[in-house]
C-alpha cells in the first residue's frame, strides 16, 4: 500500500496494516529474555535494566527465570565446557520463536579467554545466533543497539515463502543435540550442521613468523 | 553423577539441584541440596561453571599482560583486584610507590569499596523477594561512581588502572570536584537505605538468626572479609598489614556480635560510612607529584627469581596474589587466592537446619562472584 | 618472625619431622620450610595449637609443577630438597609436584609463615598429607590442586574434582598438558596460533 496514503488515512483516524506487520510488531515489541547471565557483561546487562539505561521501554519488560516463559536468551558471559551443555539444554527447552544475542567476546569467540582448556570458542558452535555485540563488556548502549538491531529483524520477518523464519517451517529444527563431557574435552567439539566458520585463508610463508618471543 | 543420598534410609528425602541457571545463585553456581520437607540436610556446592582457567593464561603471558585479565576475576571491583596483583609484583620486585600514587589507589579502591557493598545490600533486597527497586537505587549510586571510573580510566568496569609502581594516568581536571560531590552526597543514601534496613519487620525477622557463623569456625575455615567481622574477629588486613598508606587515615572497622545474615549486612553498612570517611580525608591531603615509579620498566619488566605472596582487604575478603618468578618475563607459577572461594567453604554447615528460601538469603550474604571462584 | 627459631622450635616440640629452611632469592624476603610428608599433620597440629605461635589461619594452597628438567636447560627451583636422601635425588631428575601453604595468625597478628611440601615423582608416587583436619580453609584449595595437578592428599575428607567435570581425565595445570585441538577458525592467527590452525587444515593453504 503506498505510504502516503498510509499516513493521510491514519491522521484521519484509520489505521491500515498487513497480517505480517501486526504480527511482527506483536513479536518485536515484547521479547521476554531469559535470566541468563554468566559472567562480567551479565552486569552490564544488569545495568541495561535498571533505571538509567531502561530496558523495559524497548518491551524487554521481565526477564523471566524460567525459559519456558522467554523469548530471547541473551549469552552474556565466557561459555565454558563444563557450562556447554546445560546452555544447549536451556536452549531447547525455550518455545519457539527464539532468538539468541550473544553478548560479549567471549560468547562470540572464546574472548580473552580463548587459550584456554575450559573455555569454549563461542556458543554459535552449538546453537544459532541472531545478534552478535562485540566488546569486553559492551556499554549498556551497545546492548540496546542490538536489541534494536534483532526489533529491526523480526520485522523483516516473512510469514510465508522460503525466507520465512524458523518457526513457521516444519522442516527446520527447533532443537539441537546436546554435547556431553568426554574424557578430554567435549563431545562432538562443535555441530557441524549449525556452526559454519568461514575458511580462512593462511597462505603466509613461514620465514614471517616472529619465533623471536618475547621482547 | 553423584548423589546425595546414597542410603537406602534416606530415600525419604529430595534432592534438589539449584543451579547453574537460578535466579538466585548470583552467577554460574550450583548448589545440590537434599531436603527433608523444607529444612536443609545436606548442601554440596559445585561449581567450575565460569573456569576460565586464568592461571594458566598468566603463565604464557608477561607480567603485564596478565593486568587485564586480574579485572575479569572479581568483576563488580576491577580496581582492588589490580591493586593486588601490582602489590605482589611489587613485593617480588621491592618497587616503591610514589606518594601520589598511593592516594589514587585509596581514593578509586574505597569507591569501589563503596560500589560494591551498595550492590551487595541491593542484591540482598532482590533476594528476599523486593523485586528490584532497592536493587534500582543501589545501581543509581554505582552508576555515578562507573562515570567517575569512565572519565578516569577509559571504562567503566575493567578499568586495568595499576601498573607495577604506580597508576596508569593521573586525574583529568575536575575529576577531584566531581568525586568530592558523589562522595559527600553517598551518607544521604546510605541514610536511606538503613532506614530500609533497620525498621522492617520483615527484612529482620528473616535475616536475624539465620546463617549463623561461630567465630573459632570462622577462623578455622580461613574466612575473610566483612563475613569475617560479622562473626567478631577483629581482622582487617588495612589495619594489620598496613599496606600502602592506609596508617595515616583514621577509621574505624564494625564488628558483628552474632554472625547471622543481619549482622552480615549491617557490617557492610557500617563500612560503607568508615569508606566515606577515609575517603573525605584522602581527597583532602592528597600531594601533587608522579604516579609512577621512573625506575620500574613497563615493558620488558623482568623480576629476579624468586616468590612472594601480597594481599590486600578487597570488598569481599582477604585477595592475595602468589608468584614464582624465574627470571623470564612471564611469571613460572601465578595463583589467585580467591576470597570467594573460600568463604564458600563452610556454606554447608551455615545451612544445615534452615530452610530452602533461607539458604538463597545465606548464599547472598557471602557475597560470591563467580569470576573469581572459578577464576 | 624469625624462620631459624622457628624451625628449632618445631624440631624439639615434633621430634622426627624433616625440616629445611628454603631461602628466597627475591626482594620480598619470604623464606619458607621444606616439610617432610611424614610427620607434617603434627608440625601443623603444633603451628596451630602451640601458645606462642597460634597460627590458626590458612590463608593460601598452591600447588606447583616442576616438571623434569630437559637437556635445554635446567629449570630454576627453590631450594635444594633434602642432602641426606638418595631419594630426592632420582626426584630431581623425574620431577616432582610441589604443595605450598601460607599460614597466618590471626589471633597474634603475625605471619606469614610459608610451608612446602615435595612429592616424589610426578606418575604414581604423588601422595601427599591433607592439612584440612587442622585448617578447614585447605578444603577446597586441596581439592583444586588433586583436581588440576593431580596431587593425592591422603586424609582429605572428601577428595574429587572441583572445577573440571568428573569424567575429565587430565590434569590441566601440569606443564606438559596438551589441550585438545579446535583451532577451526582462527581470523587474527599468528605465531604460535597459525601453527597450530595450517595443521589443522593440513598445512599453508
Amino acid at each position: 500500500m503506498d505510504e502516503a496514503l498510509k499516513t493521510e488515512l491514519a491522521k484521519q483516524g484509520i489505521f491500515t496494516t498487513t497480517l505480517q506487520e501486526l504480527y511482527n510488531w506483536g513479536r518485536r515489541s515484547s521479547l521476554w529474555p531469559l535470566n541468563f547471565g554468566l559472567a562480567c557483561c551479565a552486569i552490564e546487562m544488569i545495568a541495561t535494566t535498571m533505571a538509567r539505561y531502561d530496558l523495559a521501554r524497548f518491551g524487554a519488560e521481565v526477564f523471566r527465570p524460567s525459559p519456558r516463559q522467554a523469548d530471547l536468551m541473551i549469552v552474556a558471559g565466557t561459555i565454558t565446557k563444563k557450562m556447554a551443555p546445560q546452555v544447549v539444554r536451556l536452549y531447547n527447552q525455550m518455545p519457539e520463536p527464539k532468538y539468541v544475542i550473544s553478548m560479549g567476546a567471549c560468547a562470540i569467540s572464546g574472548g580473552p579467554f580463548k587459550q584456554g582448556y575450559n573455555v569454549l570458542k563461542g556458543i554459535d558452535r552449538y546453537i544459532p545466533v541472531d545478534i552478535y555485540i562485540p566488546g569486553c563488556p559492551p556499554r549498556p548502549e551497545a546492548l540496546i543497539d542490538a536489541f534494536m538491531a534483532l526489533q529491526k529483524k523480526i520485522d523483516a520477518q516473512q510469514l510465508t515463502g522460503d525466507n520465512r523464519p524458523r518457526h513457521l517451517n516444519a522442516a527446520e529444527p527447533s532443537e539441537f543435540p546436546v554435547p556431553h563431557f568426554g574424557a578430554h574435552d567435549l563431545e562432538p567439539p562443535q555441530n557441524p550442521e549449525v556452526w559454519h566458520p568461514p575458511l580462512v585463508n593462511i597462505s603466509v610463508s613461514t620465514a614471517d613468523i616472529d619465533e623471536s618471543g618475547i621482547a | 553423577m553423584t548423589t546425595l543420598t546414597a542410603s537406602p534410609f534416606e530415600s525419604q528425602l529430595l534432592e534438589v539441584s539449584m543451579g547453574p541457571q537460578h535466579p538466585s545463585t548470583h552467577g554460574v553456581f550450583r548448589m545440590d541440596v537434599a531436603l527433608d520437607g523444607e529444612r536443609v540436610v545436606k548442601l554440596k556446592p559445585i561449581f567450575g561453571y565460569l573456569h576460565r582457567n586464568h592461571e594458566k593464561i598468566a603463565e604464557n603471558e608477561t607480567y603485564l599482560g596478565s593486568m587485564p585479565y586480574t579485572d575479569r576475576l572479581d568483576y563488580f571491583c576491577s580496581i582492588t583486584n589490580n591493586w593486588a596483583y601490582a602489590l605482589a609484583v611489587e613485593t617480588l620486585a621491592g618497587i616503591q610507590v610514589p606518594e601520589r600514587a598511593e592516594y589514587l589507589r585509596v581514593i578509586t579502591g574505597e569507591l569501589t569499596r563503596l560500589q560494591n557493598h551498595a550492590c551487595l545490600v541491593g542484591f540482598l533486597m532482590q533476594d528476599m523477594g523486593a523485586s528490584g527497586t532497592p536493587l534500582m537505587y543501589a545501581f543509581r549510586e554505582r552508576e555515578k561512581i562507573l562515570d567517575l571510573f569512565e572519565s578516569l580510566t577509559g571504562a567503566r568496569m575493567m578499568c586495568n588502572y595499576m601498573r607495577f609502581g604506580g597508576c596508569r594516568v593521573d586525574l583529568p581536571a575536575g575529576w577531584l570536584d566531581q568525586a568530592k560531590q558523589v562522595v559527600e552526597a553517598f551518607p544521604r543514601f546510605l541514610d536511606e537505605y538503613e532506614s530500609l534496613l533497620a525498621g522492617n519487620e520483615i527484612l529482620m525477622a528473616r535475616t536475624q538468626g539465620v546463617g549463623v557463623l561461630s567465630k573459632e569456625l570462622a577462623i578455622n575455615a580461613g574466612v575473610t572479609g566483612p563475613m569475617l567481622r560479622a562473626s567478631g574477629v577483629n581482622y582487617d588486613l588495612r589495619k594489620v598489614d598496613k599496606y600502602g598508606i592506609y596508617d595515616r587515615f583514621s577509621f574505624r572497622v564494625p564488628l558483628g556480635d552474632h554472625g547471622d545474615v543481619y549482622d552480615r549486612y549491617m557490617v557492610r553498612l557500617l563500612e560503607m560510612r568508615e569508606s566515606v570517611k577515609i575517603l573525605r580525608q584522602a581527597m583532602k591531603d592528597i600531594p601533587g607529584g608522579p604516579i609512577q615509579d621512573p625506575k620500574t620498566k613497563i615493558r620488558g619488566f623482568r623480576p629476579k627469581t624468586g616468590e612472594a605472596y601480597g594481599r590486600i582487604e578487597a570488598p569481599k575478603g582477604e585477595l592475595g596474589f602468589y608468584l614464582i618468578s624465574d627470571g623470564s618475563p612471564c611469571p613460572y607459577r601465578y595463583r589467585v587466592r580467591p576470597p570467594s572461594l573460600i568463604n564458600l567453604t563452610i556454606l554447608e554447615d551455615m545451612c544445615l537446619g534452615q530452610n530452602i528460601a533461607d539458604v538463597v538469603i545465606i548464599l547472598g550474604s557471602v557475597d560470591i562472584v563467580m569470576g573469581e571462584v572459578d577464576r | 618472625m624469625n624462620l631459624e627459631s622457628l624451625k628449632s622450635e618445631i624440631e624439639a616440640n615434633v621430634p622426627g619431622c624433616r625440616l629445611e629452611i628454603v631461602s628466597n632469592p627475591s626482594l620480598s624476603g619470604q623464606h619458607s620450610l621444606l616439610l617432610g610428608p611424614s610427620r607434617a599433620l603434627e608440625v601443623a597440629l603444633f603451628l596451630r595449637d602451640a601458645e606462642a605461635l597460634r597460627f590458626d589461619y590458612c590463608s593460601n594452597v598452591t600447588g606447583i609443577d616442576w616438571p623434569a628438567p630437559t637437556t635445554k636447560g635446567k629449570v630454576k627451583e627453590m631450594g635444594e630438597g633434602f642432602e641426606d636422601d638418595a631419594e630426592e635425588e632420582e626426584a630431581q631428575l623425574t620431577g616432582h609436584l610441589e604443595a605450598v601453604y601460607h599460614l597466618y595468625s590471626m589471633e597474634k597478628k603475625h605471619g606469614p609463615v610459608i610451608l612446602r611440601m615435595k612429592t616424589e615423582d610426578r606418575v604414581e608416587r604423588v601422595h601427599l598429607p591433607s592439612l584440612t583436619p587442622v585448617w578447614r580453609s585447605a578444603d577446597f584449595q586441596e581439592r583444586e590442586i588433586f583436581d588440576l595437578f593431580g596431587i593425592v592428599f591422603d586424609g582429605h575428607p572428601d577428595l574429587r574434582r572441583i572445577l573440571m567435570w568428573d569424567e575429565f581425565e587430565d590434569h590441566p595445570m601440569r606443564r606438559d598438558y596438551v589441550e585438545p585441538d579446535d583451532y577451526e577458525y582462527e581470523p587474527t592467527a599468528h605465531d604460535d596460533v597459525l601453527r597450530k590452525t595450517q595443521q589443522h587444515h593440513g598445512g599453508a593453504a
